[in-house]
């Protein structure tokens, strides 16, 4: 009986194990936990939508200040989170082993990140965007002003609280449906490093916005201008690891989330902000929920076999096949889209093929191999604005003819075989005649 | 030699009471027997010292091809479409190599087998050269019996049993095609020149399959078929047409070629390539001049052949041209390659295809090296053709001229010295064997009756017919005595060199290194071996490795992972590619390593143990073959001033480049030597000039104990850039 209670447990703790693996979990990613470090856990309450709906989204969240000195990400080698959110702009150093590499390495290691600075923000993190390829202004004092599209709001001549509706064109990152109304920023301008080209703004300012220190009089025309300024950025790592780097703590606030806007110098007065919109739909996209693909079943058969083979002919047909899905934040659902293709490459690509779908994920294409031997790979690259990065290599050898394979009697040849056998013949018969005619 | 060991065994046979032609024969048995065991114990010196392995860069690939056909079988072989090299080419390698050893081998092992000796296929790979040079030895007596007499026979094969020339290439481990193609050379010329002694169909056709398995062993098969052709001319010119000739000629040239062509290798070129004209040539030659003398025969008026002999000749001559040209014309016959040029220009290669000439081994032949090799046969070859001159037949003119075309191409090419080899142990045992003969015959002239049992002696006045000194000469018999002394001090020192050599010289595997220490012990450097079995074990089983081609075989045999060029160098452009990526800056090589799906670099660096053939010294061989194909590459933005130089004073792109960041890495913080500074190079005697070397996109993965051979892994591009 005790026997069998042992086994129970160990059952259960069997069972209870893919669940101790914290880091993302491609086949489910459910039940996530997501560490959230504070300033002051009154933001907890300041910011309350923003969490609640992330909560009502299956996400485990943990709050803690940035300063707890118990602060860990991983313990025994393993990642205690899934995703980390940075809402403590003025933090100068983390508590605990929490360090810049500390969360370089979390999100290297395909974690997800949110970070969101304001006026107050500390070197520490800023130098953690620096590391994403986002540049936040120098200037610590710098806000972004805008003094044409800024918030009609009580205080006349705050020209810091902007709206923008820049967007950036991607379903996949702020979902389907257009975010009807500007969101209001209020906060600090940064730079996307042009050498990083994983970087995206997602929220630009307008061209007439700059980055000074609204309290102080300009003397020196401010570095970053206009459209050059992002508010919102976007990072998708190689490992396809999301970022989100904002320049205002307050976008995620409860105030601005509530708050009805009018732009400056035009009439639409829209009763609540896009700003709810936005940091759900953005949210929804940084953890996973959105525009996560995987690739797989990569399949290639010779034509007329159920077998994959380890080596192909020259000239042999083959039919290529992958699925590819898409998450939906609860299960797999087939990706449909007509411009995934395949490549059969060897140091160039010898065969392009746009794979054909039948709407249920599955992806085919028949092609004939080149003419050509060597190690081939069958590459599948797909690169959509916002979609998970699928790069598919599969190599695969393609030798040449084997003796016995080729064409044993050809018809252009027949002359040739005449001419020998008639000259073997002759041969007989002339020593036939040369031996034994005397 | 001989001599020597007759006294004792004639008392012996005395009591047998043998008659002396059994004497001589059971002399002549025992002795090549011992000369047979010689030629093998003598190349056993590697396996003493080290072990039983394959040594060198080729024999590598032998043996895993050797491997293969033992697993998969013939026909398996003979389509082999290997993808682990030349990555991602790949290379058909049934269809680029010379199988006759590889099959030897396997025969050998079959035999065995057969015969229940449980023994591993690299045993018999190991053994096969020394085997077959026993083999050569026997084929020397038989030789040099047929050029000469028996006594020439017996002094060439055991001249040619411990001949350092030949035991470069043949000892235990040097598992190469010019292990049994020796063999298959000297043996083919033995059957046409018996052939042409004997005019018999039976010969010439063994002689067309010698010629063939010669085909099947090695591309040196080339100098056969172009010095039968020449040796035939050379007999049409000085007027020693004979049907003899005529039979042995047509014979092995039109079987041999029919044979060659069924090698997958060389298959068409044995009609097309411009290398092979030369004996389609004479073979038409040859049927015009057999016509010619029909029609003499026929015609009496010599002044009505005088004219159809002008007209023949010339119509030949004419339609010969004419052929040839069109056939170059149109492409159907292919002109000479590269490597067929660098043999008749020596300084060909070095302007055109480096590639060729940054072999050490195809080098032009230093004196040293030749003293080296053959110590006194340098000088008793002279000697040897002396007395071929003295006795002109058909075979010493051939042995004349083997020797003389292989000696020329033995100071082009440094290995080409092995192919000179058999004809110089036969020319100089010509010259041994008449002098001693000589001489014994002015002893024995004096005291017929004293030396009744030198066999050796009785044979000899037998055979030499003419009394050479002049019998009133004054201490005549002492200067026969004293000659004879230094012939046989001469031959014994021979010996020690040619033991000596073999010990020091010739048994080094090179895939082991040994040195001396620092009170005299032996020092092994097993830093490939440790390398290549890192690599085994501790990369994915499709890891690309990048190195400089002379590992390459090396890599995938032991190592078993896919290399990008190896030491087939069929693919100039990417050994060129491979030169560029290692002579760029990194970023600029990291482009040319990805497009190639590299995923180590593996660097030979020597800097440490003072090995002095590593990947440094070889550098400008890759920046010079790299530029050939990209001009980019510039071989004097790495050299200051013509000079080439690693310390502070090298060229900046020289201190920067890939090559030299990957072997000299953290090399800065080494202490080599005591009393020299910190990344003190032994190799080159330097302080190195660069001390500080980041490495952005590759990082170390394994180096040796003594920093051999450094791995590097290509790391997977930045994740957030």
């Amino acid at each position: 009986m005790k026997s069998l209670s042992f086994f129970f447990f160990f059952i259960f703790i069997i069972s209870v194990f893919p669940f101790l693996c914290f880091s993302f979990n491609p086949e489910s990613p459910t039940d996530r936990r997501v560490l959230v470090l504070l300033d002051d856990f009154s933001l907890k309450y300041s910011h309350s939508i923003f969490f609640n709906s992330l909560k009502s989204r299956c996400l485990n969240l943990e709050f803690k200040l940035s300063d707890d000195p118990s602060l860990s990400l991983q313990r025994y080698g393993q990642y205690l989170y899934d995703a980390l959110i940075l809402f403590c702009p003025s933090t100068k150093k983390f508590g605990g082993s929490l360090d810049l590499t500390a969360v370089i390495d979390f999100v290297d290691s395909g974690h997800d990140l949110i970070l969101a600075a304001d006026s107050t923000a500390s070197d520490l993190i800023k130098n953690i965007a620096t590391e994403c390829g986002v540049d936040f202004d120098e200037d610590s004092s710098a806000m972004v002003i805008d003094h044409k599209s800024y918030a009609i709001s009580g205080t006349e001549g705050d020209h810091s609280l902007i709206v923008s509706d820049d967007f950036i064109q991607s379903g996949a990152i702020l979902g389907k449906t257009k975010i009807e109304a500007p969101v209001l920023f209020k906060g600090i301008a940064h730079s996307v490093n042009s050498a990083n080209s994983l970087v995206l703004k997602v929220l630009s300012a307008s061209p007439s916005a700059y980055s000074a220190n609204p309290e102080s009089k300009l003397l020196n025309p401010p570095l970053l201008t206009g459209s050059a300024i992002s508010l919102v950025s976007v990072v998708q790592a190689r490992n396809n690891a999301r970022i989100m780097i904002a320049g205002s703590l307050d976008l995620f606030s409860n105030r601005l989330l509530r708050t009805a806007v009018q732009k400056a110098g035009s009439q639409d007065k829209y009763h609540k902000s896009g700003n709810e919109q936005f940091v759900t739909e953005i949210s929804k996209w940084v953890f996973h929920e959105r525009g996560h693909l995987k690739a797989v079943n990569l399949r290639h058969l010779r034509v007329g076999e159920t077998d994959e083979p380890a080596m192909y002919r020259i000239k042999d047909d083959l039919k290529f096949s992958v699925e590819i899905h898409e998450w939906s934040g609860k299960n797999w659902e087939p990706y449909v889209a007509d411009d995934v293709q395949v490549q059969f490459y060897m140091m160039s690509s010898y065969v392009l093929k746009t794979l054909s779908t039948n709407g249920k994920g599955l992806y085919l294409a028949s092609f004939k191999v080149p003419d050509v031997y060597g190690v081939f790979q069958f590459k599948v690259d797909y690169h959509r604005l916002g979609y998970t990065s699928l790069s598919l290599s599969k190599q695969i050898p393609v030798r040449p003819f084997r003796h016995n394979e080729y064409e044993r009697f050809i018809t252009t040849a027949f002359p040739y075989y005449g001419a020998s056998f008639t000259m073997m013949a002759g041969f007989f018969i002339f020593s036939i005649l040369f031996l034994y005619n005397k | 030699m001989t001599t020597v060991t007759n006294m004792p065994l004639s008392d012996l046979l005395k009591s047998f009471k043998l008659k002396t032609k059994q004497q001589e024969l059971l002399i002549r048995v025992s002795i090549l027997c011992l000369v047979y065991i010689l030629a093998f114990i003598t190349r056993l010196f590697s396996v003493l010292r080290y072990e039983s392995m394959i040594h060198e860069f080729d024999p590598y690939f032998n043996y895993r091809t050797t491997l293969y056909l033992t697993q998969n079988g013939f026909y398996d072989f003979w389509n082999w479409f290997d993808y682990e090299s030349w990555y991602p080419l790949g290379r058909i390698v049934g269809g680029t190599l010379y199988p006759g050893l590889m099959v030897t081998a396997v025969l050998i092992y079959r035999i065995l087998h057969f015969l229940r000796f449980a023994v591993h296929i690299r045993e018999v790979c190991v053994l096969t050269a020394p085997f077959f040079a026993s083999n050569t030895t026997l084929v020397a007596y038989f030789f040099g019996k047929e050029i000469w007499d028996t006594g020439a026979g017996l002094v060439a094969a055991i001249l040619i049993a411990i001949c350092p020339g030949y035991i470069s290439r043949s000892v235990a481990g040097s598992y190469d095609n010019e292990g049994v193609a020796i063999f298959a050379l000297l043996f083919t010329f033995y059957l046409f020149v018996k052939a042409v002694n004997t005019g018999s169909l039976a010969w010439s056709l063994a002689s067309a399959f010698g010629y063939f398995y010669m085909v099947s062993a090695w591309g040196g098969y080339v100098f056969i078929i172009n010095l039968i052709p020449l040796y035939v001319l050379v007999l049409l010119i000085t007027g020693r047409y004979s049907m003899r000739l005529y039979v042995a000629y047509n014979c092995m040239y039109v079987l041999g070629m029919l044979l060659a062509m069924q090698i997958r290798f060389v298959g068409f070129q044995h009609v097309q390539s411009g290398e092979h004209m030369a004996a389609m040539g004479v073979f038409f030659l040859m049927q015009v001049f057999y016509f010619l003398d029909w029609v003499k025969h026929m015609l009496s008026d010599t002044k009505l052949f005088q004219a159809f002999l002008r007209i023949t000749v010339t119509c030949a001559v004419v339609v010969g041209t004419i052929a040839l040209g069109l056939g170059m014309l149109s492409g159907y016959i292919s002109p000479w390659t590269g490597r067929f040029y660098s043999l008749l220009d020596p300084t060909y290669a070095k302007d055109h295809i480096p590639i060729i000439a940054s072999v050490s081994e195809h080098q032009p032949t230093a004196w040293s090296s030749f003293m080296f090799d053959y110590h006194i046969l340098l000088f008793l070859f002279p000697a040897g053709l002396y007395f071929c001159f003295k006795r002109l037949s058909d075979a010493t003119i051939f042995i004349v001229m083997y020797g003389l075309t292989s000696m020329y191409f033995a100071g082009v090419m440094v290995r080409l010295i092995l192919v000179a080899t058999p004809a110089v142990c036969l020319i100089s045992a010509i010259a041994v064997s008449a002098t001693v003969k000589n001489l014994t015959v002015l002893l024995r002239s004096k005291n017929k009756g004293v030396l009744t049992g030198s066999t050796k002696g009785s044979s000899s006045s037998r055979a030499s017919s003419k009394a050479l000194l002049d019998q009133s000469q004054p201490f005549q018999k002492n200067g026969a005595i004293a000659l004879l002394f230094g012939a046989f001090y001469l031959l014994s020192k021979y010996a020690t060199h040619c033991t000596w050599v073999t010990s020091e010289a010739y048994s080094s595997p090179s895939i082991v290194l040994a040195a001396r220490g620092a009170h005299g012990n032996r020092v092994i450097f097993d830093d490939y071996r440790e390398a290549y079995f890192w690599l085994r074990q501790n990369t994915p089983v499709d890891a690309k490795v990048m190195s400089w081609w002379d590992y390459g075989y090396q890599i995938t045999a032991m190592g078993n992972r896919t290399v990008i060029v190896d030491n087939n160098t069929w693919n100039n452009t990417h050994i060129a590619t491979v030169g560029r990526a290692l002579s760029s800056y990194e970023d600029e090589a990291i482009e040319i390593m990805r497009s190639l799906d590299v995923d180590y670099v593996l660097v030979v660096f020597g800097g440490v143990t003072g090995y002095s053939s590593d990947d440094i010294n070889k550098f400008l061989w890759m920046v010079r073959i790299g530029g050939g194909v990209f001009p980019v590459i510039k071989e004097p933005d790495y050299l200051v001033n013509g000079e080439y130089r690693v310390d502070k004073g090298a060229a900046p792109k020289m201190l920067n480049c890939l090559m030299y960041k990957l072997c000299y890495y953290r090399f800065g913080e080494m202490l080599t030597e005591y009393g020299k500074p910190p990344g003190y190079d032994r190799a080159r005697g330097v302080e190195i000039g660069n001390k500080d070397i980041k490495l952005e996109h590759l990082e170390e993965a394994f180096t040796t104990s003594n920093w051999i051979v450094r791995i590097y892994k290509v790391k997977p591009p930045n994740n957030r850039w």
